[in-house]
């Protein structure tokens, strides 16, 4: 028989069709093998990795400042910290928009909390201040509706910013609007919310166009009301003060309500300029610090490194960065205290369990079952009640204290401080990590036949040197395999360094856990997890290089 | 061969008893006496003792009952590794995380021997199973076969004069294992060592050895030089076992010194040689080699008895044809007849006569 007559022809090419066929067949298996794991990867994907990518990610982010404050930390821009200046009032003008906003949108706590991790005391100053802010110029507001009763008319203001019926409308600054108000409110602004600035009055007007604006959307949206039946913020009328005095030109202008605004232009023209430095330094004298400032201009970056500094016990400072003061510095301490742990633990489970595991590989098969089952019995019981029976056993008060005293060996007063310490932090947890490394042990022990030793034996050696020489050198990967797996469990164990640690056993993770659900500075905590995930896997890098990867098996 | 060695015995197993449990013997009673230099093969079906023999000479099995003596030293509390047994495993053990050299140099460093004086050694050691450039290699990167020479270069290197090899060719291939079955035998003469060879193939007992023990149910059944063995098998096991071996069974009629008379089963009387018979009355099975069986009864003149038979199958082996008849009732009765210029092709269902002579058709005991 010759070769199919389909393939005949093809093969006589060069070859690279042949190829082709093959890779045509290797697909199928391929996607077979996909659609196999699929289900996995998505599940994973999309309730693991995804979720801690984004955790990791905070610890860098830092967007709420500039969200919040768009309008300040774009006049920040131009502050020069160094000084130790107070900033210009135009930067004061802006925080007053800002903090306005913020304050009505109850979103100025928030970054009060976010910068009070810098800076303690800036929380309580932006509550204050957000509960305050509507008294900076309210009698300049005062004046401007005493002026004319139309100022605190909803009708004739959303007639006025809208230019009338018919009258050419500017979406663009509503879009622009809406963009940065979303930024603060994380509300979603449809197009249409039944107003739009006027065009006119947003070129005469612009900064008075703006607040409305903003007035607008979250009357409409956030507030869910008409926007023409709500009398505008202070902060609306207090930007047409400042349009009105800076010189406006409005004897060009001729849409609705002209006669009132160029009463009002006299009032304003007439009275003090506003004075927000001081209305703010008034509210709370903290504004008065240049350090908040400096604070404020220090983190208003959408990206920070000062989560990662402050976990390695560093800070930022105007200059870059610089060690904490020493009574704030824990999180060093913390790291090598989880790392030294982490490997006292990994060392007595190797010490413990390389015997058992070596008996359980060469005992027959049945004592070996029993023994096994013996091993994994810990597996069957609640972590929280093994770590709870260590409390009851090492207490002061506990069953092994009581039966020294009595015993004989230490007295009443002499009893042993066993727990809510490192030692017993190392206790409970070589016993609830034991089996873990037991368990690759073994199954790599299992795979080393007796004649290794016995022919070791022929060959002279003694029972030691059998071993040593020849039975151990074959257990490493055995002990490299349960050792990465002791050390990466120890390395992030929270709950028994939690309930036995004390003060001195606990663990980072103790802290990454406070900060999760205490302290809710996620920021902080998410960077304190991606140094302790990028030391796992410099450990295991390192790992790989000393030992090799290849020499770790679980049978 | 079989007779020359030495009569001062090397290696002496007396009255030795060995029980796992506590009620089963695995061996029963065996007593053995090597001469040095002798190239002894202990053969036997799995589970007839064979390795549990080997594993008492070399210690790492406690006799039950017995002594065990090396060089006329009684060796039973002497622990494995000061025997100084050399010992070749089934699967080699060559200790894998070493490399060739290293395996080799393993039991000159146990016995602290100098750096330099290894070398030499290992190097002779390796030059000996011609494996000289292998000494950087790791066991994995080896074939079967080469495995098989390191383990053997390394039971050999620290030059012990005994060496155990536990079924060593078992795991490689037909043409390999004849080639090394030579290499082995001769590497032992050359050096002039004392080997025990355990193995259940009887093929490689008969080609490597002085003398065989036939191993079954705890006992040796027959120790021999392998041509006694194979010619003059003392039981019905050892007829069985080794070789092919045509049986008919029967009661002894008459017995005499050199011959006794059988009626077979069908009632036809044949003359034998009683083995081991005693008396009249006895039943017996009788053992007549293939090869032994003459189509030509011509040949075999008067002394020799013929019976009739009938061709079954014909087969065709190249060297050989192998027919199958049925001979006093029995189907299975196989005859080897050389492919030789004259040699008829017999057909199936023809009607033939055979014969053999008396002292080929041995008397054995009845299975």
């Amino acid at each position: 028989m010759s070769v199919t007559t389909d393939t005949g022809p093809v093969l006589s090419a060069d070859g690279k069709p042949l190829k082709r066929s093959l890779n045509k067949a290797l697909r199928a298996q391929k996607l077979r093998a996909l659609a196999l794991i699929a289900p996995l990867l998505i599940f994973v994907l999309v309730t693991f990795i995804a979720p801690i990518a984004d955790m990791l990610f905070r610890s860098v982010e830092n967007q709420i400042v500039s969200n919040t404050m768009p309008r300040t930390t774009a006049e920040l821009a131009e502050w020069d910290s160094d000084t130790s200046e107070l900033p210009g009032d135009n930067v004061f003008e802006a925080l007053y928009t800002d903090i306005f906003l913020a304050a009505e949108a109850k979103k100025h706590t928030r970054l009060g909390s976010r910068l009070n991790y810098e800076q303690p005391g800036v929380s309580s100053m932006f509550r204050s201040t957000g509960r305050n802010v509507d008294e900076i110029g309210e009698d300049q507001i005062k004046a401007l509706e005493d002026l004319n009763g139309a100022w605190e008319d909803e009708t004739f203001w959303f007639t006025l910013m809208t230019g009338g019926d018919g009258a050419e409308g500017n979406p663009s600054l509503l879009k622009q609007q809406a963009a940065s108000l979303s930024n603060l409110t994380e509300s979603v602004y449809p197009a249409d919310i039944g107003f739009v600035p006027g065009q006119a009055i947003s070129d005469l007007l612009p900064q008075t166009a703006s607040a409305y604006t903003s007035f607008a959307l979250f009357s409409a949206v956030d507030n869910g009301d008409v926007v023409a039946e709500e009398e505008p913020w202070a902060a609306v009328k207090l930007a047409l003060i400042q349009d009105l005095r800076s010189g406006v030109d409005l004897s060009s202008y001729s849409g609705p309500g002209a006669a009132e605004l160029a009463e009002a232009q006299d009032l304003a023209t007439s009275l003090p300029p506003v004075d927000f430095k001081a209305g703010f330094i008034d509210i709370d004298e903290e504004w008065a610090d240049a350090e908040n400032w400096t604070t404020i201009k220090m983190y208003s970056p959408d990206f920070t490194s000062g989560y990662f500094l402050n976990a390695v016990d560093y800070q930022k400072t105007p200059d870059g960065f610089a060690p904490r003061p020493e009574d704030e510095q824990i999180y060093n301490t913390l790291f090598q205290r989880t790392l030294f742990m982490s490997l006292m633990i990994m060392g007595s489970c190797i010490l413990l369990g390389y015997p058992i595991a070596y008996l359980l590989a060469n005992l027959p098969m049945r004592t070996a079952n029993l023994l096994m089952i013996l091993v994994l019995l810990p597996f069957w019981t609640s972590l929280l009640v093994r770590t709870s029976a260590w409390k009851v056993m090492l207490q002061q008060q506990g069953v092994i204290n009581d039966t020294l005293v009595w015993l004989g060996l230490i007295d009443e007063a002499g009893r042993l401080v066993m727990i809510n310490n490192q030692f017993g932090t190392i206790v409970a947890m070589t016993h609830i990590l034991l089996p873990f490394m037991i368990l690759p042990m073994y199954s790599v022990m299992s795979t080393i036949p007796q004649t290794y030793v016995r022919a070791a034996k022929s060959l002279g050696a003694t029972n030691w040197t059998a071993f040593w020489r020849v039975y151990f050198p074959q257990s490493v990967p055995g002990i490299g395999a349960g050792s990465i797996l002791v050390f990466i469990l120890a390395i992030g164990y929270y709950i028994t360094p939690e309930i036995v640690g004390g003060t001195t056993g606990t663990f980072i993770s103790n802290r990454i856990a406070y900060h999760i659900s205490s302290s809710l500075n996620w920021g902080l905590a998410a960077a304190l997890g991606s140094i302790l995930l990028v030391a796992v896997l410099v450990l295991y890098w390192a790992y790989d290089k000393i030992v090799g990867i290849d020499n770790v098996k679980l049978g | 061969m079989a007779d020359t060695a030495n009569s001062d015995a090397f290696v002496e197993f007396e009255r030795v008893q060995k029980s796992y449990d506590g009620e089963n013997l695995v061996v029963k009673d065996l007593n053995l006496s090597m001469p040095k230099g002798e190239f002894l093969t202990m053969l036997g079906p799995s589970g007839s003792g064979k390795t549990t023999c080997l594993m008492m000479l070399a210690g790492f099995e406690t006799a039950t009952h017995g002594e065990i003596k090396l060089d006329g030293r009684p060796i039973n509390n002497i622990p494995p590794h000061k025997r100084g047994i050399g010992m070749v495993f089934q699967n080699y053990a060559l200790f894998p995380h070493m490399t060739v050299a290293e395996n080799l140099s393993f039991p000159l460093e146990v016995r602290k021997i100098g750096k330099s004086d290894r070398e030499a050694k290992v190097k002779r050691a390796l030059d000996m199973v011609q494996m000289g450039s292998f000494g950087g290699r790791r066991p994995a990167q080896l074939s079967g076969g080469q495995q098989q020479r390191i383990a053997l270069a390394r039971a050999l290197v620290f030059e012990p004069e005994l060496v155990l090899m536990d079924e060593p060719l078992g795991a490689l291939d037909k043409q390999l294992r004849e080639h090394m079955q030579f290499e082995i035998t001769n590497l032992a003469h050359q050096l002039g060592i004392t080997v025990v060879y355990v193995t259940h193939d009887q093929t490689e007992a008969l080609t490597m050895s002085d003398r065989v023990a036939v191993f079954d149910d705890g006992r040796i059944q027959q120790l021999a030089p392998p041509d006694e063995l194979y010619e003059s098998p003392e039981n019905s096991f050892v007829a069985q076992f080794i070789g092919e071996n045509n049986t008919l069974e029967g009661t002894i009629k008459e017995i005499g010194e050199d011959v006794c008379l059988v009626q077979l089963d069908d009632g036809e009387l044949i003359d034998a040689k009683p083995v081991n018979v005693s008396k009249v009355g006895d039943r017996t099975t009788i053992s007549i080699r293939p090869e032994r069986v003459e189509v030509d009864t011509a040949k075999l003149g008067d002394k020799a008895h013929t019976l009739k038979a009938e061709v079954m199958e014909f087969i065709y082996m190249g060297d050989v044809f192998r027919t199958r008849l049925k001979v006093a009732g029995k189907d299975n009765f196989i005859i080897k007849t050389r492919n030789s210029a004259d040699q008829r092709r017999l057909q199936p269902g023809e009607q033939i006569e055979i014969g053999w002579l008396p002292r080929d058709c041995r008397a054995l005991d009845a299975v």
